[in-house]
């Protein structure tokens, strides 16, 4: 995404020379870039600043800016009183579990069916392929019943990090994905490695894997985004609140205190994806282009 | 490469993690859920079959025809609002000379914003006293106070505005990926034979982005019959049933009832959403197809 010279673009440099067209579009350009000021970084912004002002200001004059001064104690208050620290580190361990089981399962997965192709290796793409067209809620209930009842272990996985790492394996989009990335390795190099007397996992690692790191940021990012950002399945499969996450607490928290500390909770939630987002803008900008391609 | 394209025992060593992962929470489930829609279940006693007991049940339910409604509802709302958006804006953010980095941030921001946060974020906008966020602000040019999400006629559109704000922005990225694939010969040519911007993004930009525009539809209309956060932390699906979509009504058939879930029910109606879903993209496919691939 690069700011291209665009003289081939839909506007041709002709047409950007001529006052009309520059000041048409450039006044639409303007005119989108204070809505998506207004509109997408507004909403935050306003969270920002009602994390920090007295409640009794944010329900009186909720568009006013610091009346009466600031409320630092509100992220302080959230923080610990309110016990946001703890649901905080609680979504950190999911969201890293949950990451390393899609990471573990989109490598070895994808290395097999791409790179050593067993004979079966179309049934088991089908299948994945299958996946991917079914709606997640048809899946909803029975993984539920068998993480309540789980077949063989007969102990209930409930209330156990386990539940929500587990499934969170199963991500067919994943799997596709770091395929599509390993089958365009190129061949030669994988044949050279056989020659020095290389097997199968001296290839994993030290070859396919280090080749791969571009696409396992894309995988890792959005891994633990969606993590981040689940809420149906650990609501359903962590009962105990000192074990949910953030997403999970946030509506029992705006009945137990008052709207500045709740607002000052759900700030500090947006802190880390707003964080990574601005840190690896290049790689969800790409990623998300990725999507469209893949389901394109 | 002979080791490389056997079945041998390592290789199935590799397969492992994705046998288990897909075997155990995708494929194992989905096999479940058919059966578990022909049976009556309730986790304490066996299970026994009652053939399409369940199907009759839910659709013979007054809430079935109320949450298919409300879902249509919302999907279509979604559409309205929130496919032409995206386009328009994409369009014209291709077109940035300077500094377009800023605008697909700007557009993207919401999407990385937790969903619960955001709804429940909107959910304190959308106060319907006078001092509430939205409502002062139309108050300044004399708009309003508006009932929002307490009024059984603006509650969905409320929804379906903030799931517009939390979506669109994914779909300005896929567009604007879309959009460096255009030939631009065609717009030098165009230009050449005298044709202005607007019937070159009409002739050539449009034409040329069909089969991302009929997927990212498709997408939209699967995604949002499955909408479930917005009704489910915003109204509950109030006000009296005004914004009960499908899922809720799975969810409550399932979870909603301390004394033990329907889960019979919630498996059959979340079946036949998903046969609905799987018929109307065969239908849709081919009903574009045609024009998708000319």
């Amino acid at each position: 995404m690069t700011d291209g010279e665009g003289s081939t673009g839909l506007i041709s440099t002709a047409e950007w020379h001529k006052r009309s067209v520059r000041w048409g579009i450039g006044g639409l350009q303007a005119l989108l870039l204070a809505a998506l000021v207004v509109g997408g970084l507004g909403p935050i912004l306003w969270l920002a600043k009602g994390a920090i002002t007295p409640t009794i200001d944010t329900i009186t004059h909720p568009m006013g800016l610091f009346e009466h001064g600031t409320a630092w104690s509100n992220l302080k208050e959230a923080w610990s009183t309110v016990h946001v620290g703890l649901y905080f580190w609680n979504t950190v361990v999911i969201a890293f579990g949950s990451w390393a089981s899609q990471l573990l399962v989109a490598t070895t997965g994808g290395f097999a069916l791409s790179v050593l192709q067993p004979r079966y290796a179309k049934v088991i793409n089908a299948l994945l392929l299958t996946t991917l067209f079914v709606p997640a809620v048809v899946l909803l209930v029975p993984l539920y019943i068998e993480i309540v009842h789980p077949p063989l272990i007969h102990h209930s996985l409930i209330d156990s990090y386990w539940a929500v790492w587990l499934p969170a394996g199963a991500s067919a989009f994943n799997v596709v994905l770091v395929k599509r990335f390993f089958d365009n390795l190129p061949r030669e190099i994988f044949e050279a490695a056989r020659i020095d007397g290389a097997g199968p996992f001296r290839l994993f690692r030290s070859i396919v894997l280090p080749m791969s790191k571009p696409i396992l940021g894309v995988v890792s990012i959005f891994a633990v985004l969606a993590s981040w950002k689940d809420f149906l399945w650990p609501l359903l499969v962590l009962t105990n609140p000192n074990e949910q996450p953030l997403s999970v607490r946030l509506p029992s928290i705006q009945a137990q205190t008052s709207l500045g500390v709740f607002l000052a909770a759900m700030f500090i939630a947006c802190l880390v994806p707003i964080a990574g987002f601005l840190v690896f803008q290049r790689s969800f900008l790409r990623g998300g282009g990725l999507g469209g391609a893949l389901k394109g | 490469m002979t080791w490389v394209r056997g079945g041998g025992l390592t290789t199935l060593l590799f397969l492992l993690p994705l046998l288990f992962a897909f075997g155990a929470f995708s494929w194992y489930p989905i096999v479940r859920t058919v059966i578990m829609s022909l049976q009556h279940t309730n986790l304490v006693q066996p299970a026994t079959w009652v053939g399409f007991k369940n199907f009759e049940q839910v659709w013979h339910d007054p809430l079935f025809p109320i949450a298919v409604k409300n879902t249509a509802y919302f999907a279509g709302l979604a559409l309205l609002f929130g496919y032409p958006v995206p386009l328009v804006a994409a369009v014209l953010m291709s077109e940035v000379r300077k500094r377009r980095g800023i605008y697909s941030a700007l557009a993207y921001l919401p999407v990385v914003i937790p969903p619960v946060v955001a709804v429940l974020l909107w959910k304190v906008f959308y106060d319907a006293s006078s001092a509430g966020a939205f409502n002062t602000v139309l108050g300044w040019i004399h708009l309003g106070p508006y009932p929002w999400l307490q009024s059984q006629q603006w509650a969905m559109p409320s929804l379906v505005l903030e799931s517009t704000w939390a979506n669109a922005g994914a779909t300005v990225i896929i567009y604007l990926a879309a959009l460096t694939s255009v030939q631009t010969e065609l717009y030098e040519a165009a230009s050449v034979d005298g044709a202005g911007i607007v019937r070159k993004v009409w002739h050539i930009t449009l034409p040329q982005l069909r089969g991302v525009l009929l997927v990212t539809m498709i997408l939209q209309i699967i995604g949002t019959a499955q909408v479930f956060l917005e009704p489910y932390l915003f109204t509950s699906g109030g006000p009296a049933n005004a914004t009960l979509t499908v899922l809720l009504l799975i969810f409550n058939y399932a979870f909603g009832n301390s004394l033990g879930g329907d889960y019979g029910a919630a498996t059959a109606l979340s079946l036949m959403l998903a046969g609905f879903l799987a018929v109307f993209s065969l239908v849709y496919l081919r009903a574009t197809r045609s024009w998708s691939t000319r």
